[in-house]
Order: structure tokens, then sequence, then C-alpha cells
């Protein structure tokens, strides 16, 4: 039997409110050819000369730090990292926790506002969740080269050693394993689902060769029938409904990796939320950080508008007061405990050798991002790039400051040591900066950097009642002179 | 003159707008169809409904994947930790009081086998990935993942005839109407 798709006639009689429009997400009335058009041409047409001159440096930088870095690194040892006896993290788990923090920011739009309905969110969720992916691939270098004899990464994984031993799997180590290589399969398993449809669009306009049979391949033949999309729907809300508690485990479990010790100034139960605004906080900067340049080499202006930028700013500003405030609450919790060791963690902290690290953080994580307040700064694409950048150094200082200052003083005095990265540490660190913008820069080349399909889906004439407003008032939106005689 | 032969596969037709698409599925709804679809460069809301649809069954697969990774999780972990090679490391139990340090890893798995159940029980719902596609042989189709709203209606329908579902689809407001041969 056919189903009814009739509304109900609207019952209410009192009073009605006027209704403020909402901000247009997508500008000057674009049809949805034009928005096929634009984000198509990003990757059919030849690339800017800007793109080249971008990706080639990025590639080699890429090459010769990730590359040549690692190779002298496993042809040698792991002592060819600026580590020391009781210093065993430095750079290396600072870059992972850095580096997987970035990737957050994807998932979180791609999910959490789906989840919640912010439909702003469609033009920039596919670049956030590209940046997830790549973000995730520079991380796991760090703790797979740092156990030094990396062909017995082996280990890791849940099968038995040579002596039958198996992993601990009450080790927050083990957990983490878990944590980011569950995270990175569901990443791109969204990622990739996400895109089935753009791949096809792009397979239809491509004239028939061997560019239209790979993206025909990887669109597995979508055809856009709404006995597709139907189940489509379903998949992705399940997709999100599953990514959104998964990306809150993800950096829980990196941040059990030190709360769960018994060290001072890592032991303590605030870890896991401050660690995932932290997360979100330095992933929407990255996110800032890439997208406001490549809107303006591709002409995404109408696409990713000022509203989106003022969105992300104002998500930056939350989460680093957040970031703030559990900074002070450290402070205040070390002094409250009366624990001797804790307090003198963290005067280690602000007042060591390591103090400019601290002020670092301090400045560019809690203090820049407060110029969001003024609207103004919101709306200065220059202002926005200084802050995004402050925010990355300053989240990669944090990392730094917890995990390297609290290593270097632990409990006893003949343990004291302090740690410089050498320049392998540096290089493999710049070569992974390298390796991200050039995945990034291949995508951009490639791939569609816009979801098309959602995009298309917040046009207003996308709404199936869009041309019979009149017989549907619950659907439409009346002129405000009307609702303003309703309201006498 | 060509030798192979053509089989009918249905009629195509071309809508103006998302609503007049949705209008439209509610008539061929009503006409008592099964074997058609709407095609459209996005998902329309409410279309589900319009075409006498079912909510997608999706969800009990992704359950059932999800307990399983659940399952997996704690028979790995608790055999491999209290039943075959009990390792007592920092003091911490080796029996039943292991169990909660084992929720992280269930909680993994159970997301990691529910991602994959999505992916796989999508693409088996619709039946993807296939090389080719009748509706690919038509000539205006590759605008459906563009700016078009079509209607297909299968000749295997029972319902389906040559000259009536045509005229069914034209007096509904499609336009362009062909009809689209596969080569057998």
């Amino acid at each position: 039997m056919a189903s009814t798709t009739q509304t109900a006639p609207e019952t209410q009689t009192g009073v009605k409110l006027p209704v403020l429009e909402r901000e247009k997400l997508i500008l000057n009335g674009r049809s949805y050819h034009w928005i096929t058009e634009r984000i198509c041409g990003v990757l059919e047409n030849r690339q800017p000369l800007l793109w080249w001159l971008l990706f080639i440096p990025s590639a080699l930088i890429a090459m010769i730090g990730v590359g040549g870095g690692l190779t002298y690194l496993v042809s040698t040892g792991v002592g060819v990292w600026g580590m020391s006896n009781r210093v065993f993290w430095g750079f290396d788990i600072t870059n992972f926790v850095f580096w997987i923090g970035i990737g957050h920011a994807g998932t979180l739009i791609s999910a959490v506002l789906f989840l919640t309905r912010q439909n702003w969110r469609t033009s920039i969720n596919r670049a956030a969740e590209a940046m997830t992916i790549f973000a995730v691939m520079c991380a796991g270098i760090f703790p797979a080269f740092h156990v030094g004899r990396v062909w017995f990464a082996w280990f890791l994984a849940p099968v038995p050693n040579a002596n039958g031993i198996w992993q601990n799997f009450k080790s927050p180590l083990l957990w983490d394993v878990f944590a980011v290589s569950t995270y990175f399969t569901v990443s791109l398993i969204f990622w990739f689902l996400g895109m089935v449809p753009d791949l096809a669009t792009i397979r239809d306009r491509a004239k028939p060769g061997l560019r239209k049979t790979l993206y025909g391949i990887f669109a597995l033949g979508w055809r856009g029938g709404n006995r597709q999309w139907s189940h489509y729907e379903m998949a992705y809300l399940l997709l999100a409904a599953l990514s959104t508690p998964l990306v809150l485990s993800v950096h829980s479990v990196v941040s059990f990796d030190f709360a769960t010790s018994v060290v001072p100034g890592w032991h303590t139960t605030i870890f896991p939320p401050y660690f995932v605004a932290g997360a979100i906080f330095g992933g929407f900067a990255m996110v800032l950080t890439i997208m406001v340049p490549a809107r303006f080499i591709y002409g995404l202006q109408d696409l990713i508008t000022m509203k989106h930028i003022d969105n992300m700013a104002k998500i930056i500003l939350l989460t680093g007061t957040i970031v703030g405030y559990a900074y002070l609450m450290e402070l205040f919790v070390a002094f409250y405990s009366g624990a001797i060791y804790e307090m003198d963690a963290f005067k280690y902290r602000i007042a060591g050798p390591y103090w400019w690290a601290y002020a670092a953080m301090m400045s560019l994580n809690v203090l820049s991002p407060q110029v969001f307040w003024f609207k103004r700064c919101r709306e200065n694409l220059w202002v926005i790039m200084v802050v995004a950048m402050c925010v990355n150094v300053g989240m990669w200082f944090e990392r730094f400051v917890i995990i390297v200052t609290t290593l270097a003083r632990m409990w006893l005095p003949g343990d004291w040591k302090t740690y410089s990265p050498s320049g392998v540490e540096l290089m493999t660190f710049v070569g992974t900066i390298g390796m991200f913008l050039a995945l990034f820069l291949l995508f951009l080349k490639f791939l569609p950097c816009i979801n098309i399909a959602e995009v298309k889906w917040t046009l207003p004439e996308s709404d199936p009642h869009f041309d019979d407003k009149e017989h549907h008032p619950d659907h439409g939106v009346k002129n405000e002179a009307a609702y303003q005689k309703e309201l006498v | 003159m060509s030798t192979t032969r053509k089989r009918v596969y249905g009629y195509l037709a071309e809508f103006k707008s998302a609503s007049a698409l949705y209008k439209a599925a509610e008539k061929v709804r009503d006409a008592g169809f099964r074997k058609w679809d709407c095609y459209s460069p996005y998902p329309i809301h409410g279309l589900d409904g319009a075409m006498g649809m079912k909510r997608s069954i999706l969800p009990w697969f992704v359950f059932f994947g999800g307990i399983t990774g659940t399952a997996t999780a704690f028979t790995l972990a608790y055999t491999t930790q209290v039943v075959i090679y009990p390792t007592v490391v920092q003091a911490k139990p080796a029996n039943i009081f292991s169990v909660p340090a084992f929720f992280p890893v269930m909680f993994e798995l159970t997301i990691l086998f529910s991602g994959f159940t999505v992916l796989f029980g999508l693409l088996g719902l619709i039946q993807l990935p296939r090389l080719n596609h009748p509706l690919f042989a038509s000539k205006q189709f590759h605008r459906a993942t563009d700016d078009a709203f079509f209607i297909a209606i299968e000749a295997r329908d029972p319902k389906f005839s040559p000259n009536q579902t045509k005229e069914l689809l034209s007096s509904i407001g499609g336009e362009n109407i062909e009809l689209v041969e596969e080569e057998d």
C-alpha cells in the first residue's frame, strides 16, 4: 500500500513570532549546474602555477624529511633521535599527539555537525575529512618508528609473539593502537562513502577514456536513484553516529597514555576532556589554515562564505577558552591538592628551563583566539590566518610542554635530564608537514574538494515543496510584514 | 546492419525540478508501479514517502555487526589475558576483575565492525559496485548527477506497457521521454 505524504493541516492559531531569515549558505543564487561546474573545475582545469610552486617543495621536503630521516633512523638506530635515559618521549610523541589532534576537526565537522543538523558543514566537510586522513597518516609514522626496531611493529597487532605471549590488553598503549587504527579506518570509510556520488558526477562529465574508467571504478556505478539514496543516507547517518563517540574516544585514549601513569603533571582526571577540546581547537585552526587560501585560489567564495569562516572562528574561540580553563584548572588542582610533587611539576613548567614553551602555549592558545570576540576580527581574513597559525604552533607547544617537561623532571633527582631534539627529529617533523601539504594538494588536484551533492541539497530549491509554498505554510517562510501584522 | 539484439530497459523521463519530481513520484506510486526509481543529483527530503518506500533496514545489519565486534574484542582480551596466558603487569589482576580494562578495546572494535558493516551492508543493499547499467546507455542520463531529475520505469514491471506508460509519464509532466534499451 502506498503511504500518505500529506502533512497535517496547521492547527496552531496563536500569535506567530517573526522568523529571522537564515543567512544564505550559498551566495548569489547559484544554480545546481554552477556548483557542479565550479567544484569539478578545480580538478578538471589545469592547476594554477601556485599549485606547482607549493607542491614541488612540499613533496621534496616530505621525501627528504620523512623518507631520508626515517631511512637514517632505521639504518642507524633510534639513538639518532635526541632522546635520553628518562626522556624517552620527545618530539616523536609530541608530533604524534599533535597530528592526531589535527584530524579531530575533520570528524567533528563531518559527524557531530551532521548529527546536530548544522548545514554549513557541507561546504567544508570534504576537505576537513581529507585533512583527517592525512593527519592520521602523519601521526602514525611517529609511534611506529619510535619503537626503534620498526620491523617488530607487528608486536602491536593482537597476535602472540614467538614465546606465546600476547599483548597486554590492560595497557593504554594497546588501547591506543586499537583506537587510532579504528579511527583511521572508519574515517576512511566515511570519507570514501561521502565521495561516491561526487565521483559519479566527475565520471559522468569525463570523456570516455582512462579518466572516466578510473573515476567510474571508484564511483562504484553510482546512479543517484532514490532507492540508492535512501540506503545511502541511512549509511551516512549511521557512520556519523558511530564516528561521534569514536572521535571522543580516540583523544581520550591518547590522553590515557599519560593520565593512567603515576607521574606528577600527567595523573589527572581532567585529561580526556581537555585533550578532546584541544584537538578540536587545533583541528579547526588547521582547517582554516588550508581552506582560506584554497577558497581564494580556486574562487570558491560563494560556496565557502564568510559565514562559514565566522562559524569556525567562533568554534576556535569556544574551544580555545575551554583549553584555557583546563590550563588554569590544572594549576588550581595542583595547588589545591597540597601534593608537593604535583605543585613542583607545574612550577617547573612555568619557571623551569622550558618556561618559553609554557609561555608560548599560554599566549598562543588562550590569548590569541580572544580577538574572535570582535566581529571585525572574525571578518578579517588576515587576522583569521594569523590566529590560526598561532593556534597551530601553540597546540604543538602544548603537547611539548605536557610530554617533555614532565619527563625531564620526575620523582628522583638522579633522573633529571633536559631534552633537546636532534637534527634528525627536526627533519622528520618538518618532513611530515611537507607530506601533509603534498597529500592535501594531490587531493585538491584529483578529488572533489567540496561535497557537491550535499551543497546542492542546502539550496532552497532543493526542497520538494519549494514551488508550492502557498499551499504548505508550514514549509515556507512568510514575509516579515505578514508576521508583523499578526503580532498586533 | 547491427547484429546486436537490443532489449528494452524502460522509459526515462525528465522532470524540471525537485518539486515536479516529487509530485510525479506520488502519481507513479499511486499507479501501482513497483520497478521504478527517481534519479536526482542529491537526496530529496521526503521522496521515500512519495515513492512508497520503506525505511532502510541497514541499522539492523549494523546492530549485529557491532555486537559481533564487542564479542570479538571481549573474547580476544579475556581469552588471552585470563585463560591462555595470564600475565600480571603492575600488580593488576588477571581474572574476571580485569574486564573493565578491556572496555576501551571492546568499544573500538564495536565501532570498527559497525563501520565495516555500514560499508558492506550498504553496498549489498544498493547492489553496487557494478561496472555498467542499462541507464548509462541513455544520452541524457549523465545529467542526473549534475542538475537533472528523472524517473525511470522498467519494462520488467508487470504494469509496464509501451504506450500507456509513456502517456502516463508525459501526463504527469515528464519531458524528453526516452526508451532506454540495453544490449543483450
